[in-house]
C-alpha cells in the first residue's frame, strides 16, 4: 500500500543544510496498524509529512496505491489527500468557527456530498463516538478529549484508506489518551489502516508493528507484543 | 478551479465564518465599509449639488424649464404675441410667463439728501411680470422676505432683489452700488430713459439667484407704459413644461415652428453659461478624484482586515488544505466574506443616504455663499459606485487570501516562516 525507497528529507536555511531523513526504505500493508517512535528530533514528524503528501521530499520515492507521488500536482496530492488519507493531529486542528458536526461534515461536502447527505453522516459517526450530545458544539466549547475524538470522526468520516495520526495523545490526559487509543483500536480492527506517531511506549504497543526512527534512518522494526 | 462545488464550500465556510465571527469586529468593518461608502457618494455628491443647488434655483426661479429671450441684436423679442400664442397651444406646455425687461437706476434717500452729498443711485433691471402667471411659473413670492408680492392691479408698487439693499449686502462690493436705509415703504425713484417715476417699495426678495438678486419686479402693465412698449413683444419668456416632459422637446417644437427667427429658445440647461458648466465638470472631476482616494482606501482597508484574518488562521488554511479542501474554496470563502461587508455597508450607506441624507438636505441645505448646496446622489451613479466598491473590495479580499493560500501547507499547519 505504502512503499518508500531511499526517502531524504533535507531543509535548508540560508547555507546551513540539516539532513532530517537520510534514506527511510519503508513498506506498509493494508490494514496495517504502524507506530512510529523515536527521540525528538528524530525525524519521525518529518517523515509522516513526508508519507502523507504534506511535504515534498528532497530525493527518494514514494509509491502509494500504486501512484508514483513524485509525478502528482500538486493538486492532484490534494485530491489524493482529500479522496485516500484522514489525518488527525496533535492539537485537533479543528476549525474554530464550525461545530463538531460542521467540522466532520466539510470534507464531505468537498467530495460532493450533499449537505443533508453529509450532515447524516458525520452526526452518525460522532453519534458512534459518543459524541451525540455535542454536534452543534464549537470545539472552544469541548474538552481535549472530546475535541480529539472529533477529529478522528472527521478524519476517518469518508473512509480513507490511510489514517496518519501525528502524537494524537499528546496533549490529552490518561483516560482521555486511553479513550482515543480505544478507537484507534477499533478502527484497526475493522481495517482500517493507520500509521501513528507517538512517543509513548505504552500506546505504541497497541500497534501491530512499531518502527524506530534515529537521526534520519529506521533503527529497528519490532512487532508489538500486546 | 472556481467550480460550482468550489463556490458551494467557499460560501459555506464563509457564512460560518461571518455568523460566529466577533459583533463587534464585524460591526467595525462594517463601520468602515459605510463610512467609505458615504465618502464616494456623499463627498462628491456635495461637491456637485453644491452647483447643482445652483442649478435648481435658477431654472426654478428663473429660466424655468424653456426660456425664450431676445436675440443678440434685437431689443426685445419680434411678435411676442404671436410666440406666446404658439407656446401656450403647444403640447407639454404646463404655464408660461412673458416679461419686460429694461436697464435702469433706483435712486434712494433724494428727499434728504444734502445739496453736498452723492446721489444714492443703483443700476438694477427693472421687470415688468404679470404677478399671477410668473408665481405660476416660477414661485417667486415664496422668495419674499419682507413685504408683500406684487398683485395684478398694484399702482407705483416695487419689488426689490436682496443685492439692490445695502443691509442685505454681506460683504461690500467694490463697484456694486446699493440702495441705503431702505425698506418697506419707503419711497424711491426709477429713471428708465428719460421717464422717472416714484414707486413704493412692496416687498423684498432674497436669493443667491442674481436674476432675482439684483432686479426689481413691477407690475408689467404699469411698466409698458413706462418704456413705452404697447406692441405686447415682451424680452423674456418662461415656460414650465408638464411633469415627464423634457424640455428639450418643447425646445424643439418651438424651433421647429419657427420661433427660432425671432428670438433665441433654449432650455434651463442650454441657457447656463458655459463656464458654469466647466465649473459643474471640474467639479464633478474633483468629486470623482475624491472617491477614487475613498476607493483606495476601502481597498486598503478591506486588505488589511482580510490579510490579518488570513494571517492569524494561516494555521487553519493549512488544516484546511492538508485535509483536502481545495485552495479556491478557501480563496473564495475570503471572497464572500469580502463581498458581505461590501454589500452590507454599501446598503446602510444607501439607506443612509437616500433615507436620510438626501431629504435631509433637500429640506435643509448647505447655505453655501452662492448656492443652497444639496446632495446629489443619482441612484445610476450610486448603484455604479456600489459596483465598484464590491469589484475593489472583492480583489482587496481575494489578494491576501491567495498570498497566504499559496504558501506551503505543512508551513502553515505547523507555523514555520
Amino acid at each position: 500500500m505504502i512503499r518508500t525507497k531511499n526517502l531524504t528529507k533535507t531543509f535548508k536555511n540560508g547555507d546551513v543544510e540539516t539532513r532530517v531523513l537520510k534514506g527511510i526504505d519503508f513498506a506498509a500493508g493494508q490494514g496495517e496498524f504502524i507506530a512510529i517512535m523515536g527521540r525528538s528530533g528524530a525525524g519521525k514528524s518529518t517523515f509522516l509529512y513526508q508519507i502523507s503528501l504534506l511535504d515534498d521530499p528532497t530525493g527518494g520515492e514514494i509509491v502509494i496505491d500504486g501512484h508514483d507521488t513524485h509525478t502528482m500536482s500538486a493538486e492532484e496530492k490534494m485530491l489524493f489527500r482529500l479522496s485516500r488519507f484522514g489525518f488527525v493531529f496533535q492539537d485537533y486542528a479543528l476549525l474554530p468557527e464550525l461545530t463538531a458536526l460542521e467540522n466532520v461534515a466539510v470534507p464531505l461536502l468537498m467530495q460532493g456530498k450533499t449537505k443533508k447527505d453529509a450532515y447524516a453522516s458525520s452526526s452518525a459517526a460522532l453519534d458512534r463516538a459518543g459524541l451525540g450530545h455535542r454536534l452543534n458544539n464549537l470545539p472552544s466549547q469541548l474538552s481535549g478529549g472530546e475535541q480529539q475524538r472529533v477529529s478522528i470522526v472527521r478524519a476517518v468520516a469518508h473512509n480513507p484508506k490511510i489514517l496518519y495520526a501525528d502524537e494524537p495523545t499528546a496533549n490529552l490526559d490518561n483516560d482521555s489518551s486511553a479513550k482515543i487509543m480505544e478507537i484507534f483500536k477499533e478502527l484497526h480492527a475493522k481495517g482500517q489502516t493507520i500509521i501513528m506517531v507517538t512517543h509513548e511506549e505504552q500506546y505504541a504497543k497497541m500497534a501491530q508493528r512499531i518502527v524506530r526512527l534515529d537521526d534520519g534512518k529506521i533503527v529497528s522494526e519490532t512487532k508489538a507484543l500486546s | 478551479m472556481f467550480s460550482p462545488l468550489n463556490i458551494r464550500i467557499g460560501f459555506y465556510l464563509a457564512l460560518r465564518a461571518l455568523r460566529r465571527a466577533s459583533l463587534w469586529t464585524t460591526g467595525l468593518i462594517v463601520f468602515v465599509m459605510v463610512l467609505t461608502f458615504l465618502n464616494l457618494v456623499v463627498i462628491s455628491g456635495i461637491l456637485v449639488g453644491l452647483l447643482q443647488g445652483a442649478v435648481d434655483a435658477v431654472r426654478t426661479r428663473y429660466t424655468s424649464d424653456v426660456i425664450i429671450s431676445t436675440l443678440s441684436d434685437k431689443k426685445y423679442i419680434e411678435n411676442s404675441p404671436n410666440l406666446i400664442e404658439l407656446a401656450r397651444n403647444l403640447e407639454g406646455v404646463e404655464a408660461l410667463t412673458p416679461r419686460y425687461r429694461e436697464s435702469a437706476s433706483l435712486e434712494a434717500n433724494y428727499r434728504t439728501r444734502k445739496e453736498s452729498d452723492k446721489a444714492n443711485i443703483a443700476p438694477a433691471q427693472i421687470i415688468g411680470i404679470d404677478p399671477a402667471s410668473e408665481d405660476e411659473v416660477t414661485g417667486l413670492s415664496e422668495d419674499l422676505i419682507e413685504g408683500e408680492f406684487l398683485v395684478p392691479g398694484d399702482y407705483d408698487k416695487i419689488v426689490l432683489g436682496n443685492y439692490l439693499l445695502k443691509q442685505y449686502m454681506v460683504i461690500e462690493t467694490p463697484g456694486l452700488a446699493t440702495l441705503e436705509n431702505v425698506g418697506i415703504g419707503t419711497k424711491i425713484r426709477i429713471h428708465v430713459g428719460d421717464v422717472t417715476r416714484e414707486v413704493e417699495v412692496k416687498g423684498i426678495l432674497k436669493s443667491k439667484v442674481d436674476e432675482i438678486a439684483l432686479r426689481a419686479f413691477m407690475v408689467d402693465s404699469q411698466f409698458r407704459s413706462m418704456i413705452g412698449r404697447n406692441d405686447g413683444n415682451v424680452d423674456e419668456i418662461s415656460i414650465k413644461v408638464e411633469e415627464d416632459v423634457d424640455p428639450a422637446e418643447v425646445r424643439d417644437a418651438l424651433l421647429l415652428r419657427g420661433a427660432g427667427n425671432d428670438a433665441r429658445v433654449q432650455t434651463y440647461e442650454d441657457a447656463q453659461p458655459q463656464a458654469f458648466k466647466d465649473i459643474i465638470a471640474t467639479f464633478s472631476m474633483l468629486g470623482t478624484m475624491f472617491s477614487s482616494i475613498g476607493l483606495v482606501v476601502a481597498s486598503v482597508t478591506i486588505f488589511i482586515v482580510i490579510f490579518i484574518n488570513a494571517i492569524t488562521r494561516r494555521k487553519y488554511i493549512g488544516i484546511l488544505k492538508g485535509i483536502g479542501i481545495h485552495g479556491k474554496v478557501i480563496e473564495l470563502s475570503y471572497v464572500f466574506q469580502s463581498i458581505f461587508y461590501a454589500v452590507l455597508g454599501s446598503a446602510v450607506g444607501l439607506a443612509l443616504v437616500y433615507g436620510f441624507l438626501v431629504p435631509y438636505f433637500a429640506n435643509n441645505p448647505i447655505d453655501f455663499p452662492f448656492s443652497d448646496g444639496i446632495l446629489v446622489a443619482p441612484i445610476n451613479q450610486t448603484f455604479f459606485r456600489v459596483g465598484l466598491l464590491i469589484v475593489s473590495t472583492v480583489i482587496a479580499g481575494y489578494i491576501p487570501a491567495w498570498m497566504i493560500v499559496r504558501r506551503n501547507t505543512l508551513d502553515s499547519i505547523l507555523g514555520r516562516n
